[in-house]
C-alpha cells in the first residue's frame, strides 16, 4: 500500500537520514563560531573545532602542569567509579525492595507509601543534610545518585510485578511452589528485562546527579572539571567534556540494551524492528 | 541521489544561516537601550535599590536613554552572559574582570569602583588557631575565585604554598552546609556566608581581606566599545551611583536605603550593616578617583595577574602574564600595550567628583 506510513528508507538512505541532523547541528555550530570569531578573535563562547581538538588532546595525552596527572582519564575514572557504585547499589536495592513490594502484600502495605513519598523529594534541596550525614567525600556523591534513582527503580519494578497475570501466580502455587519459589522462579525472570530497561532510563538522571554532586564539592571528576573551567568560560574544554559524557552514556545504554537481548531474549521476541 | 544531496546542502545552509543569527554577538554602535546585570553582594546592593527607587530611570531619562537592570542568581553566570555579549555591563571584582571578559577578548572598562573588601572575605579553621595550622588540611573554597586568591596571599604570609594544603572546589551556595560536615575543617569564603561560617561552634577566623586591603575590588564594569560609542551610558550610571552613595553615607536618610538593600539581599539591617563594616565603601567619588589613580593599583593588579597566570586563568595557551594588557588612568599600562583588554577609567567618576554630570 503506498501510504506515507509504509514508506521505509533503504539502508543507505536510512544512514544518511540519521546523520543529517548531526551534520546540520555541526554546520550551524561552525557557522556561528566563525561569525563570533570574526567579531572578536578571542571569543570563548563558541570556539572553533580545531581549538576543541587541541584542548581535548592536551587534557587526554599531556600531563597536567601542576599535578602531573592526565586530567581527562583521572576525571573519567573518578566519575565512572561513583556512577557505577551509585547505579549498582541503586539497582540492587531497587530489585530487592521492588520484588518485596510487588510480591508480598505485607511489605507493599508498609513500604509502598514511603517509597511513593520519597520519590517526590527533590534530592538537591536536602543537600546540607546529606553533607552532614554522609560527609563531603565519595560517599555523599554516591548517596545523591542513590536517592535520585532508587525510588524510580523500586516503583517501576513494583508496577511491573502488579501487571503480571494473577493466573500465573495462582498456577505456580497450585503446582506447590512456595512464596520464595514464586518470587525467584516466576516473577524474577519476568522482571529482569524491565529492570535493565529501567536502569537504562536512569543513566541520564544518574549522570545529572553525579555532575551536580561533583559541582558542589569535589577535587576530581567530569562534573568538577566542567564547573571549574566554567569560571573562565573555557568552552573549548567544556564542549569536548560534554561530548565525552554523551559518548560514555551512549555506550552504557548500548551495552545494557545488548545484555538484555542476549540474556533475556524471550522478552524481545515480538519486538518490531 | 545527487539531486537529493544538492537539495539537502541548500537546506542545511539556509537553516544554518537562520539559526546562527541569534548567536552572533551584539555589535557596538550608537544605541538607546542598555542592559546591566547584578548579583547579590553587599557592595552591589545599591544598584537594585537605585533601579527600584527610579534613580536609574531618572538619570537615564536625563541623557535620553533606557537602562535595564537585571538580577542574575549565579555570579559566574552573570559574568559569562556579559562576556558572551548579552549585557553591556556587570557587577564583578577586579580579578574576575581580568580572567573572564578581558582574557576572553572582551575589552572591558571599570566604570565605577564602588568599594573594596576589607574583611568580607576570610579563612576560617575548625582545627587550629592560626593560619599556619592550615598546613596539611583540605580547604573548601570556590576554586579560582577571589577566595582562592585570598588563600594564596594568606599562605604566602606564613611561608606556605598551595602544595602544603589540598584544595576542594565547593559551591558558594553550599559552603555553609559543607562546613557543618565533619570532613570539612577549613574554608575560605565571602560574606554573607562568611558570617555563618564564623558562627559555627569551634570555628576560628585566621585571616581575612583586611590584611590585604584594596586587593579585592568591587566594580561595575562595562563593555569598552559600547562606552566609547555611548558616553551617555557611562554618565547616567555614574550619576545614579553617586546619588545613591550620598544617600547611603547619611546616617539618618541612609537608614531606609540600607534597610531596603538588606531586605533585597536576604538579610536584616543589622546583618547588612555588619557586612558594610567589612567593606570599604567609596561614598565620595573623589576617594574612588584617588584610589584608581594611585600608584598602588598597578601593584595590586600585578599580584592579581600573576596569580591568574599561575593558575592558567588567562588561557591555556598564554605564555606570559603580560599577554592581557591592563590600562590605568593617565595612559599607564601593565603588560601588552597592544592588547589592553581591561581598563581602569577615572574619567566618569571624576565628572561626578567635579559635579559635571
Amino acid at each position: 500500500m503506498r501510504r506515507l506510513m509504509n514508506l521505509a528508507p533503504r539502508p543507505g538512505i536510512r544512514l544518511l537520514l540519521g546523520l543529517l541532523p548531526f551534520v546540520l547541528i555541526a554546520f550551524i555550530y561552525v557557522a556561528a563560531s566563525a561569525e563570533r570569531r570574526a567579531v572578536n578573535p578571542d571569543d570563548k563562547l563558541l570556539p572553533p573545532v580545531s581549538e576543541m581538538v587541541a584542548a581535548a588532546n592536551r587534557l587526554a595525552f599531556e600531563p597536567d602542569r601542576r599535578s602531573g596527572e592526565y586530567v581527562l582519564w583521572s576525571d573519567t575514572a573518578a566519575s565512572l567509579r561513583r556512577l557505577a557504585l551509585g547505579l549498582g547499589i541503586a539497582t540492587a536495592i531497587g530489585l530487592t525492595v521492588g520484588l518485596g513490594i510487588g510480591v508480598l502484600p505485607l511489605v507493599g502495605a508498609t513500604l509502598a507509601p514511603l517509597v511513593g513519598v520519597l520519590s517526590m523529594v527533590p534530592p538537591m534541596a536536602i543537600l546540607p543534610i546529606l553533607f552532614i550525614v554522609f560527609g563531603l567525600g565519595e560517599l555523599s556523591k554516591v548517596v545523591l545518585i542513590l536517592i535520585g534513582v532508587t525510588p524510580f527503580l523500586i516503583r517501576d519494578l513494583a508496577l511491573t510485578i502488579s501487571a503480571l497475570p494473577p493466573e500465573q501466580l495462582v498456577k505456580a502455587q497450585t503446582l506447590g511452589a512456595s512464596t520464595w519459589q514464586v518470587a525467584i522462579r516466576v516473577v524474577l525472570p519476568q522482571i529482569m528485562p524491565r529492570l535493565i530497561e529501567a536502569v537504562r532510563l536512569s543513566i541520564g538522571p544518574a549522570f545529572l546527579f553525579l555532575i551536580a554532586a561533583e559541582a558542589i564539592a569535589s577535587d576530581v571528576g567530569l562534573g568538577y572539571r566542567i564547573f571549574l573551567v566554567r569560571r573562565y568560560l573555557a568552552m573549548d574544554i567544556i564542549l569536548p567534556y560534554v561530548a565525552w559524557i554523551t559518548l560514555l552514556a551512549f555506550l552504557m545504554d548500548w551495552a545494557l540494551a545488548t545484555l538484555a537481548r542476549r540474556a533475556f531474549g524471550f522478552a524481545y521476541v515480538t519486538e518490531r524492528r | 541521489m545527487t539531486k537529493i544531496l544538492k537539495l539537502l546542502t541548500v537546506a542545511i545552509a539556509a537553516a544554518a544561516l537562520l539559526t546562527a543569527a541569534p548567536l552572533s554577538p551584539a555589535f557596538a554602535a550608537k544605541k538607546k537601550e542598555f542592559n546591566i546585570a547584578w548579583t547579590i553582594y553587599v557592595g552591589w546592593m545599591p544598584w537594585p535599590y537605585a533601579a527600584e527607587q527610579g534613580i536609574i530611570k531618572k538619570w537615564a531619562d536625563k541623557y535620553g536613554i533606557t537602562i535595564n537592570v537585571t538580577q542574575i542568581n549565579d555570579y559566574v553566570e552573570s559574568i559569562n552572559q556579559y562576556t558572551a555579549g548579552k549585557f553591556d555591563g556587570v557587577t564583578l571584582t577586579n580579578m574576575d574582570a581580568l580572567t573572564i571578559p578581558a582574557a576572553g577578548g572582551v575589552d572591558t572598562t571599570v566604570l565605577v569602583v564602588g568599594s573594596f573588601s576589607n574583611g568580607n572575605d576570610g579563612i576560617v579553621l575548625k582545627k587550629g588557631k592560626t593560619l599556619a595550622d592550615i598546613k596539611g588540611q583540605s580547604v573548601n573554597l570556590v576554586e579560582l575565585s577571589v577566595s582562592h586568591y585570598l588563600l594564596a596571599r594568606g599562605l604566602e604570609s606564613v611561608k606556605l604554598t598551595e602544595k602544603d594544603i589540598k584544595v576542594v572546589n565547593t559551591s558558594d551556595a553550599d559552603i555553609v552546609g559543607a562546613f557543618k560536615s565533619k570532613d570539612s575543617t577549613a574554608v575560605v569564603t565571602w560574606n554573607p556566608q562568611l558570617m555563618e561560617v564564623k558562627a559555627e561552634l569551634g570555628a576560628t577566623p585566621v585571616f581575612d581581606s583586611s590584611k590585604i586591603p584594596g586587593e579585592i575590588i568591587d566594580t561595575l564594569s562595562v563593555n569598552t566599545e559600547t562606552l566609547r560609542d555611548n558616553p551617555d551610558f557611562g554618565k547616567a550610571l555614574v550619576g545614579a551611583w553617586y546619588e545613591i552613595m550620598a544617600i547611603m553615607a547619611n546616617a539618618e536618610k541612609g537608614k531606609a536605603a540600607r534597610e531596603a538593600m538588606a531586605k533585597t539581599s536576604g538579610t536584616d539591617l543589622a546583618g547588612y550593616e555588619a557586612q558594610l563594616k567589612t567593606t570599604r565603601m567609596f561614598y565620595d567619588p573623589a576617594d574612588a578617583v584617588k584610589f584608581v589613580s594611585s600608584g598602588d593599583l598597578p601593584k595590586i593588579m600585578d599580584m592579581v595577574r600573576t596569580f591568574s597566570f599561575q593558575h592558567n586563568l588567562l588561557g591555556d595557551n598564554v605564555k606570559s602574564k603580560d599577554a592581557v594588557g591592563i590600562g590605568f588612568p593617565g595612559g599607564k599600562t601593565l603588560g601588552s600595550a597592544k592588547n589592553v583588554k581591561l581598563r581602569f577609567d577615572a574619567t566618569y567618576m571624576k565628572m561626578a567628583a567635579d559635579k559635571k554630570l
